[in-house]
């Protein structure tokens, strides 16, 4: 199943940026003699992501995660770039191709609580897709959103319940069978487990990969926790101050990062092995975004930083596990 | 600080029990919790959402939201009980004696003074000294939770630092009036993996330093294992382990603290699928007669349905509340 799945890319995301318009009013930059200013969320983000498999954008916050994950979805549209979905491209202008389109992929969103109308029944939420696309009609519907939530590891006589009468774990539960009713095969998955206590942050990544092997389903997974993505994802990309710096297989990025972000990202992981290794510390925070650094915006906290890292943005480059965008790229071994 | 016979602990907690009156029924929020914290120690205290853990920090500290109540046992620091004194008295402890540092810096601060007038406030009720000499303090102390040029951005307004800053500029507070104790509620939860490292350190050097003991409340056990002498898992308002951080997370001997850990993926591991813990913690009003992990538990017995299990000692400093532990080990 998986050798004919990993085929061809599904999604394939092509110098995406978006920018905000964080200007003041019209008057204020009159009055004040101020331009516009712009906030870019996400500069020049190019991956691709194979049927199948689980790809991971992790950063810390305000790195853009999220931003592309709407763009994706269709919920934000891209200042630039193109976003192509099994070779067709998304053009959001067209409502009829988008449509079609549209049920094939969908998301599920960081915090269940404010994902799932409180006025809504657990029936009607999952529903929603089905009636939306007009997939299924009458008896039948019901006969599927029993099976969904059965699927999910809930019962049938959940569905006319309310989400307040559910754990925060259950109605993750219930986005997940909402977001598999209209039978996609792409998943936005935005932080899926963050609002998740560990023992239930299990359950659920569990399931997510229980649903892949059984639907064949290709995820795209955001994430801020490293030992989340670790276990999920076939494929990693880190992104800082919106921009993709290294792109990697998962397991071989832990072992040997290519950039100094991934690298330092790494060493601030809590070590729960105690195997003695001593976490170091980042040096600094992520700068403004509004007012990045000049060159690589890494430069200011970067053990590696060169003159050249301040004039000229690196551009990705091949490494032996992917590719990492950073002037000094596979050098980051020999960081102290 | 982990000595065979810890001398005077600094707190000593002994069946602390906090109840919730409510329309329904009183509400057991903590039950018959008791654990020391020895001078200089730094005791970690994870469980997950509802198992307590704030309301544990809330109960020492005082400052547990009405109609919430400790119902039984007792609080004492340096042996003298503090659970039963009047709001006046206990103010003055707060700050003075107990530090605490909360989640979330934004709510933490006032946003509408500058952190030099917050953090000299601050200084100057606790201790005798003028307004030149708490300025002086209070620069010295946030240069030394790491904020650069402290000197002039701290006439700065909260919202004028980042995340990780203000929960630096929240530490200095808890520590400006040189307390004995730090309650650190989830300190760390609400930044980013790359400054969470940073403010770790910094609360574990500067307690250090000065001696301050810490009970650091998170659900998070990476910061645990690197920052806690000694650990407390807590379920469903009972203390279900505590013991020597190394002891318990590779040997874990509650049924409930290995399903734990072996629900957290880690950088090093190596198999497919993460142990799963069926099911989730009671909800207060219908906590199961016994032992309140037996209806999660693989190991349960019949005896788990009957009793509730006391911690009782499984190897030197390590206490177990398992039945399992009697009949020789989990």
């Amino acid at each position: 199943m998986t050798d004919l799945q990993m085929t061809g890319p599904l999604v394939q995301v092509d110098g995406l940026t978006r920018r905000f318009d964080i200007s003041k009013p019209w008057l204020n930059r009159v009055l004040e003699r101020e331009g516009k200013q712009f906030l870019t969320a996400n500069a020049d983000v190019s991956f691709q992501i194979n049927k199948g498999e689980t790809f991971a954008l992790v950063g810390e916050s305000g790195s853009g995660k999220s931003t592309i994950a709407k763009m994706i979805v269709g919920l934000l549209a891209p200042s630039a770039g193109h976003i192509r979905f099994d070779g067709e491209e998304m053009d959001f202008a067209s409502g009829a191709d988008m449509r079609a389109l549209r049920r094939r992929f969908q998301m599920i969103f960081q915090d269940p609580f404010a994902s799932l109308n409180p006025r809504w029944r657990v029936r009607d939420i999952v529903a929603e897709p089905i009636v939306t696309f007009g997939l299924l009609k009458g008896p039948e519907i019901t006969r599927e959103v029993d099976r969904l939530l059965d699927v999910v590891g809930l019962s049938a006589a959940d569905a006319a319940k309310f989400p307040h009468e559910f754990s925060g774990g259950q109605r993750q539960r219930i986005a997940i069978a909402r977001a598999l009713s209209s039978k996609p095969e792409f998943i936005v998955c935005d932080e899926p487990t963050s609002a998740l206590d560990v023992s239930v942050q299990a359950q659920i990544l569990n399931l997510m990969r229980d649903l892949q092997d059984e639907f064949g389903l290709t995820y795209l997974l955001i994430s801020h926790d490293l030992s989340v993505v670790r276990h999920m994802a076939n494929r990693i990309g880190v992104l800082y101050l919106g921009r993709l710096v290294e792109v990697a297989d998962a397991k071989r990025l832990f072992v040997e990062p290519q950039h100094p972000y991934t690298r330092m990202l790494l060493d601030a992981v809590p070590d729960l092995a105690l195997s003695g290794r001593r976490r170091k510390p980042v040096l600094g925070e992520i700068p403004n975004p509004i007012d990045p650094p000049s060159g690589c915006a890494f430069n200011p906290r970067c053990p590696l930083a060169q003159d050249i890292c301040k004039a000229q943005t690196p551009m990705p480059r091949a490494t032996p596990t992917g590719e990492a965008a950073c002037h000094f790229a596979g050098q980051v071994g020999e960081m102290a | 600080m982990t000595g065979d016979k810890m001398k005077e602990p600094l707190l000593s907690v002994r069946d602390l029990v906090v109840e919730f009156p409510t329309r329904h029924g009183t509400l057991r929020a903590l039950d018959q919790v008791s654990f020391d914290i020895g001078p200089g120690e730094v005791l970690g205290m994870v469980g997950e959402s509802g198992a307590g853990k704030s309301l544990t920090g809330a109960a020492i500290i005082g400052l547990l939201e009405p109609p919430g109540r400790i119902a039984g046992g007792e609080i004492r620091l340096r042996g003298a009980r503090i659970d039963n004194l009047s709001y006046e008295q206990m103010r003055r402890i707060r700050g003075r004696r107990i530090g605490m540092v909360f989640q979330d810096p934004l709510t933490s601060l006032n946003p509408l003074y500058t952190v030099a007038q917050q953090l000299i406030q601050t200084i100057r009720t606790h201790m005798d000294v003028s307004e030149a000499d708490a300025r002086k303090r209070a620069v010295a102390l946030l240069d030394r939770v790491g904020i650069p040029a402290a000197a002039r951005r701290i006439d700065d307004y909260p919202h004028h630092f980042s995340g990780g800053m203000r929960q630096r500029v929240v530490i200095a507070l808890a520590l400006a009036a040189e307390p004995e104790l730090v309650i650190a509620d989830e300190p760390t939860t609400a930044l980013d993996v790359s400054v969470q490292a940073q403010i770790i350190d910094v609360l574990k050097e500067i307690c250090a330093e000065r001696g301050a003991s810490v009970m650091l409340i998170t659900h998070d056990m990476g910061v645990i294992a690197e920052t806690a002498d000694r650990v407390a898992v807590l379920y469903a308002g009972r203390v279900a382990e505590i013991g020597p951080v190394r002891d318990v997370i590779q040997h874990a001997r509650h049924p409930y603290t290995a399903g734990l850990m072996g629900a957290i993926p880690t950088l090093e591991q190596t198999s497919d699928r993460l142990v799963q813990i069926p099911g989730a913690m009671p909800r207060l009003n219908s906590i199961p007669t016994g032992c309140a992990f037996n209806p999660r538990c693989a190991h349960v017995f019949d005896h788990c349905y009957r009793e509730r299990p006391v911690l009782r000692q499984a190897a030197p400093q390590h206490e177990v509340a398992c039945w399992l532990t009697e009949e020789g080990g989990a």
